[in-house]
């Protein structure tokens, strides 16, 4: 997370791309049969100026924030973490059984970080298959990921009908009171104190690829995988890690939904907020402030979508995500940075 | 086009006050180079000068931002392009080949030149081989790219720039890979097509062939054109337009005394290295010769601990656990071929790079010691003379020659080497920085550190090494082990082709 593009370039390129998605939705709202002038105008009070609003937006941006630190974190080693949805989803049934299973009076000093405990470990732990059967085996890291995805929603299932599931709902019993985190009020919104957890994780990120040995190490892997190995380095060793802590990452983003909101794990809970953890890594250039800013703003684009519904399919902001996507893409630094080196070799 | 007036003696080539830059970083800053026509025309200069961008911008590859070229007859800027270029008869033969490796020499000559849709190697092939055989440069016009040795590939990249009507031929760096018998095949090949009144450009660092083959040279530096000399100018005159000032050549340290070995390999095979053993002593400075791809790659990684191989590999004494941690601590520094693959991290910092490998001893614990690695990364910048010494700035923006700078100084100032492996440390280094590498070298092993360096350049071996073993197909085909005989160079010549074997 240094050296890669100075701040000004970065700030350019999100918003060029944020610039592309903007014109890319107006055009869309025109063909949905609706004036972009008057659906922007509605977006901007109705979520901007309305409490609940940006209560709904911390709400929405927090288990973002934990995905989009797992594919950063990942990527610097130099592993695409795309078996986010999966880390989660483990992370998640860990963390409320670990909340269901603990004695009834555990006070929260205990209860909260065991279940965030198990949640970071179950998620790790699938991180760590991951990255070791890229490592060591040689399997591609996406395609890993996406099978485990699939394995993870199975095994899920299967788990919650055998064992963990109450009634007839797909959903675990209810975590002890001492494991639930507070809303933190604001306008009877969702928002939890799991959004503390959550800056709490991305300033650990950003300590720990910016200033420890093993961050530099991590980067060193990731940017330059064959001068690290001629240095001794251990390439595997290094991505199996950051995939541990990628894994361990997304798990976490248990302690929003289970902890902070539905005090239990339901199928489908914060269902695409792995995935879209892709995007706010890559909106957020990989840093972790970015991470939290984009996160912030995938959370603003969402509760949008809810503002503006009966002007415009919501879709259509599922759509505009998408447009950021790739337009970020076409513009990242890794982009540039190869156009740069042409030259460079052509000497 | 337009006609082009051909007036006798107007030059084949002429690029007058070219500036070019890329982003940030000026390639060109005022070059002019004016070839006559049937001539031998050498172009000189240190890695990094301008001088494959000056074939680029001649041959329309990129655009002047200033100044002009004529091929012939002028062109305009904004339409210069490799088909003009082509049209006007100038050929360019790259650096690195740009045949399609997965086609045969006359399928890619009818590529090149073929019209329409249907393609016709027949005729390709018979003009390969006719004018193959008028210039002494033999190839298979029917053989794959991709199973031909460099040479060959280089030949027949001449060949069809020649067949596709080039009369002015430019060859950039066409010595880089070659055998001595091959660059002796090459330059008589250049003479007989000056004979046949053709203009051939060469571009090189090697002095001794811009004298045995050159009419003219002109000697680029730091983007300009500095000097213009006739061919039989001296050629220490050449070379110190090129450097600006004068080069002090490395020479070999004393002679150590016979000691134990700091590196021995046994019977170490790697395909295609077979059986190979050597020793070197404390001191001792090892060179290993021989032509590319003969197992040189095959023996560092051996030795590194990249590779799995079998045999024997003891460094100070003692056998070490084939990996590359093992063998780095236990005395081992690797100054890889590619520096920009395996000896740097390019998105990284200078500061980084320079502790890479090296962060157990820069900074122990697990919070980044970010100060000690700056101060580590400025006074070796300082004392390599690293310029730009910028410590925050990407390996990748510095040139070639200050890259390898911060390979070497990384490496060769570890605390605790014992063993260095030198894997071509000056391979497009320019002089300046090359003849610092070589005394840095020379240093390491004056203090009692072995010295393995392999090169393919035998003025390297010969001005640093001690002795020299040759690896011919995977085996050391033979020693040298007087270099200061008159006949060494010939003698590893020799091995380096087989002859001996």
């Amino acid at each position: 997370m240094s050296a890669r593009a100075s701040w000004k370039d970065e700030l350019a390129i999100v918003g060029i791309a944020l610039l592309i998605a903007a014109a890319a939705a107006s055009l869309l709202m025109i063909v949905a049969g609706a004036s972009p002038l008057s659906v922007w105008a509605a977006i901007v009070p109705g979520v901007f100026g309305d409490p609940y609003a940006l209560g709904q937006v911390v709400f929405k941006a927090t288990p973002l924030v934990f995905t989009g630190l797992a594919v950063a974190v990942a990527l610097d080693a130099g592993v695409f973490n795309i078996g986010g949805e999966g880390q989660m989803v483990a992370g998640g049934v860990a963390c409320a059984a670990m909340g269901a299973a603990l004695p009834g009076g555990t006070p929260m000093v205990l209860a909260v970080p065991l279940c965030l405990i198990a949640a970071a470990l179950a998620g790790g732990a699938l991180g760590a298959a991951t990255g070791a059967l890229k490592a060591y085996r040689g399997a591609h890291e996406v395609i890993v990921g996406i099978l485990l995805n699939a394995i993870v929603a199975g095994v899920v299932l299967w788990l919650g009908n055998a064992f963990l599931f109450v009634g007839d709902a797909t959903a675990t019993a209810a975590i002890v009171p001492g494991a639930e985190l507070p809303e933190l009020g604001i306008a009877g919104s969702s928002a939890s104190a799991a959004v503390v957890v959550a800056i709490a994780a991305a300033l650990a990120t950003w300590w720990l690829i910016a200033r420890t040995t093993v961050g530099l190490r991590w980067r060193m892997v990731g940017q330059g995988p064959h001068a690290a190995r001629a240095a001794g380095l251990s390439v595997a060793r290094a991505q199996v890690l950051a995939m541990a802590a990628a894994g361990a990452l997304a798990g976490l983003a248990a302690s929003s939904s289970v902890l902070g909101y539905r005090h239990a794990y339901q199928m489908g809970l914060d269902r695409n907020a792995g995935f879209l953890g892709i995007a706010v890594a890559l909106l957020g250039r990989g840093r972790a402030v970015g991470v939290v800013a984009a996160a912030l703003f995938l959370g603003v684009l969402q509760q949008a979508g809810l503002v503006v519904a009966d002007q415009v399919p919501r879709a259509l902001f599922d759509v505009i995500q998408a447009v950021i996507i790739v337009a970020v893409a076409a513009t990242s630094p890794m982009v540039r940075r190869r156009l740069a080196r042409a030259p460079e070799a052509a000497r | 086009m337009t006609a082009v007036e051909q007036v006798a003696d107007a030059p084949a080539l002429a690029v007058t006050s070219a500036y070019k830059a890329y982003g940030a970083c000026v390639s060109l800053a005022g070059a002019t180079l004016t070839v006559a026509r049937g001539t031998i025309h050498a172009v000189v200069g240190e890695n990094g000068a301008g001088k494959s961008t000056l074939l680029r911008i001649a041959y329309g590859l990129d655009r002047v931002d200033q100044g002009r070229v004529a091929i012939g007859g002028a062109i305009d800027p904004a339409r210069h392009s490799p088909r003009l270029a082509r049209a006007r008869g100038f050929g360019l033969v790259q650096q690195h080949g740009a045949l399609v490796p997965s086609l045969t020499v006359a399928e890619n000559a009818a590529l090149l030149f073929g019209h329409g849709a249907l393609v016709d190697v027949a005729g390709p092939a018979a003009a390969l081989t006719a004018r193959g055989q008028a210039l002494g440069l033999d190839v298979d016009p029917h053989a794959r790219v991709a199973d031909l040795p460099v040479g060959v590939a280089q030949r027949a990249e001449i060949l069809i720039a020649l067949c596709a009507g080039a009369t002015i031929l430019a060859l950039d760096e066409p010595t880089a890979l070659l055998t001595p018998a091959e660059i002796d095949a090459l330059l008589a090949a250049l003479r007989r097509l000056r004979a046949a009144g053709q203009t051939v450009i060469l571009v090189t660092h090697k002095l001794d062939e811009v004298r045995a083959v050159a009419d003219a040279i002109t000697v680029l530096r730091a983007g300009r054109t500095v000097a213009t000399f006739a061919g039989d100018a001296p050629t220490a005159d050449v070379a110190r337009a090129m450097v600006g000032s004068e080069i002090v050549a490395a020479s070999a340290p004393p002679r150590p005394d016979a000691a134990a070995p700091v590196l021995a390999l046994r019977d170490v095979t790697l395909a295609p290295l077979r059986d190979v053993s050597l020793a070197v002593a404390p001191g001792e400075i090892v060179g290993i010769a021989g032509v590319e791809g003969n197992g040189q790659r095959e023996l560092v990684q051996a030795i590194a601990g990249l590779a799995r191989a079998t045999g024997a590999i003891s460094i100070g004494g003692a056998e070490v656990r084939a990996t590359v941690a093992a063998r780095r601590a236990a005395g081992l520094a690797l100054i890889p071929e590619d520096r920009q693959l395996d000896g740097l991290v390019l998105a990284a910092t200078v500061a980084d790079n320079l502790a890479l490998g090296r962060l157990a001893e820069l900074s122990p614990g697990l919070r980044l010691d970010r100060a000690r690695l700056d101060a580590h990364a400025r006074a070796l910048c300082a004392d390599w003379d690293v310029r730009p010494p910028d410590i925050d700035g990407v390996a990748a923006s510095l040139s070639g020659g200050n890259q390898q700078k911060l390979v070497v100084a990384r490496e060769l100032t570890r605390p605790g080497v014992r063993v260095v492996i030198a894997a071509q440390p000056t391979r497009g280094v320019d002089l300046a920085a090359s003849a610092l590498i070589h005394r840095r070298l020379a240093a390491v092993a004056a203090s009692g550190v072995g010295v393995l360096l392999i090169s393919a350049d035998l003025d390297e071996l010969l001005g640093l090494a001690h002795r020299v073993l040759v690896l011919y197909r995977g085996r050391i085909a033979g020693a040298v082990d007087d270099l200061q005989a008159p006949d060494a160079r010939a003698r590893i010549g020799a091995l380096m082709t087989g002859a001996a074997a």
